[in-house]
């Protein structure tokens, strides 16, 4: 069946998946915060949420209720439309980065083929980058909009914030894209499965962009745009109810996509290690969801040293984070590219 | 029936309302981000042609980069509705002159040209894929694109050494 030359079950396809994936980022954001309060509570050897449900595991609920239920208040001296605009402009641009990522191998019975990923676009990690570029706009509109001295401090703060981490983390990629050749997502990680994972080639490059999507995602020790003690609460200040919810939920979120595209990018995604699974015999449904499932636990792992790296290490000042990404992370991040350029020459010839 | 034509007139509707709105929009930040509006629309235009890559890197560098920068100093002078200077009449009916002048040599200068026998490759070709273009900027076109990256460069040591010097200043006076 044909619709405007569409074929409609490519788009029931791409909706279900598009749908299945927001679903869960929601689901690991909602039991991030769980774990978030867990581990922290395991780190400083107290017992963390435990009265909501067995283990406390309905504690992100009633959370979430009560971001719900609570009175929402617009300042009179905001920027009405732009203040509803940026929570849900923080939220938009936390969920598109998901579209590029390849969550699992393709499930190929016979002549169908259904990639699990939304869109396998030439551009792939560009778009990665692109996305995390216009991320800055939830947060400074939202800062500016609501009018107050604090809020657009730490506005300002996270714009530069981001837009100085960026450059070290465009650059770390480089030095994976020259030695894939392709910019395309699962191109990466097909050539991961056969030539080993980025991290044995790149372990510099990895630390870079894990530094970088630490400050990307405003979290600790570069959580500077919400630091309490300097800014009362940061650049969602004048926010409550679910427009609250939406930004520190949207940095969950950021959180579990950056864990996805890290494992893509340098821990070869869904492909198990020292083992050839397509070679298993598997049924397709299984190996599709295999893999799916390998890859979460890579995510799952990273978002524990997320969580990890919060409750040990103390926040930055903010001109030791300004010379950390100028003056050590960018002439790094050079070194490493003009590296791994020469060696992929010399090694090519 | 193509869905393509659709695509075309929401995104140039949406190019050309946001364009305005930017240019009669009080507020200079809202003006700003009916410019973001306008590249997105722009970069939709891109990935009709298949240019893929000029899509993507002109949301990365435009609305990513440059509009931020502007959206920064825009927020920093607290520019509002009341601050905005009231232009002399006159000033208006020569700038609306000026800008009609303009129209009637762009005009005038596409009256002439083969607009119709080229029709643009919609949603196919590979000239717009990364691989195609950076063979492309790499052998045909190395030395303006050498050059051109230079006088980035230029630009980009000038600014340093504009900041530099009024730091030193401040901190002798």
């Amino acid at each position: 069946m044909m619709l405007l030359a569409l074929d409609i079950w490519f788009i029931l396809e791409k909706v279900a998946l598009i749908a299945t994936i927001i679903g869960l980022s929601f689901f690991i954001a909602m039991y991030t915060t769980y774990a978030e309060r867990k581990v922290a509570a395991w780190l400083q050897d107290r017992r963390g949420p435990n009265r909501a449900g067995p283990f406390g595991l309905f504690q992100p609920l009633a959370d979430g209720g009560k971001l719900f239920f609570k009175e929402e208040i617009i300042p009179l001296t905001s920027n009405r439309f732009l203040f509803i605009l940026g929570p849900a402009l923080a939220m938009i641009t936390a969920l598109l980065t998901s579209s590029v990522i390849p969550w699992g191998a393709s499930y190929v019975d016979g002549s169908i083929n259904i990639p699990l990923q939304v869109a396998d676009v030439d551009m792939g990690v560009l778009i990665v980058f692109g996305i995390v570029s216009v991320g800055v706009y939830g947060i400074m509109i939202g800062g500016w909009s609501s009018n107050n001295k604090f809020s657009l401090l730490a506005a300002i703060r996270g714009a530069s914030q981001m837009v100085s981490y960026e450059l070290p983390m465009g650059l770390a990629l480089i030095a994976v894209l020259l030695m894939t050749g392709s910019l395309k997502m699962s191109v990466i990680v097909s050539h991961q499965i056969e030539h080993g994972w980025h991290i044995l080639y790149q372990p510099l490059g990895f630390i870079i962009f894990f530094v970088c999507a630490l400050a990307e995602c405003n979290r600790t020790p570069f959580d500077l745009p919400e630091a309490e003690n300097e800014l009362n609460f940061g650049y969602h200040q004048e926010y409550s109810s679910m427009k609250l919810g939406f930004y520190l939920f949207a940095e969950y979120i950021n959180m579990f996509i950056s864990s996805a595209v890290m494992a893509t990018l340098y821990f070869g995604g869904y492909d198990i290690p020292f083992v050839n699974e397509s070679a298993w015999g598997l049924s397709p449904l299984m190996f599709s969801l295999m893999s799916f499932a390998v890859l979460m636990a890579k995510v799952l792992f990273f978002l524990f040293v997320f969580i990890w790296i919060r409750w040990t290490i103390p926040r930055f000042r903010y001109d030791q984070l300004m010379n950390l990404g100028w003056k050590k992370l960018i002439p790094l991040s050079l070194v490493n590219m003009l590296l791994t350029a020469a060696l992929t020459l010399w090694l090519n010839k | 029936m193509n869905v393509t034509p659709y695509i075309f007139w929401f995104l140039s509707v949406l190019a050309l309302f946001s364009a305005l709105m930017m240019v009669t929009s009080r507020n200079p930040v809202y003006s700003v981000l009916w410019l973001i509006g306008t590249f997105f629309a722009i970069s939709g235009h891109y990935i009709l042609l298949n240019a893929q890559f000029l899509a993507v890197v002109n949301i990365i560098v435009y609305a990513g980069a440059i509009m931020v920068l502007f959206l920064f100093v825009i927020m920093l002078m607290n520019l509002n509705r009341e601050t905005e200077p009231q232009k002399n009449r006159w000033l208006k009916f020569i700038g609306a002159l000026a800008g009609g002048c303009l129209l009637l040599v762009l005009v005038a200068a596409l009256k002439d040209a083969e607009l119709k026998s080229q029709q643009a490759m919609v949603g196919g070709g590979s000239i717009g894929l990364i691989k195609v273009l950076g063979k492309e900027l790499f052998t045909r076109y190395v030395v303006p694109f050498e050059i051109s990256s230079l006088l980035f460069l230029s630009a980009m040591i000038g600014a340093a050494v504009i900041g530099k010097k009024e730091t030193s200043q401040t901190l002798n006076s």
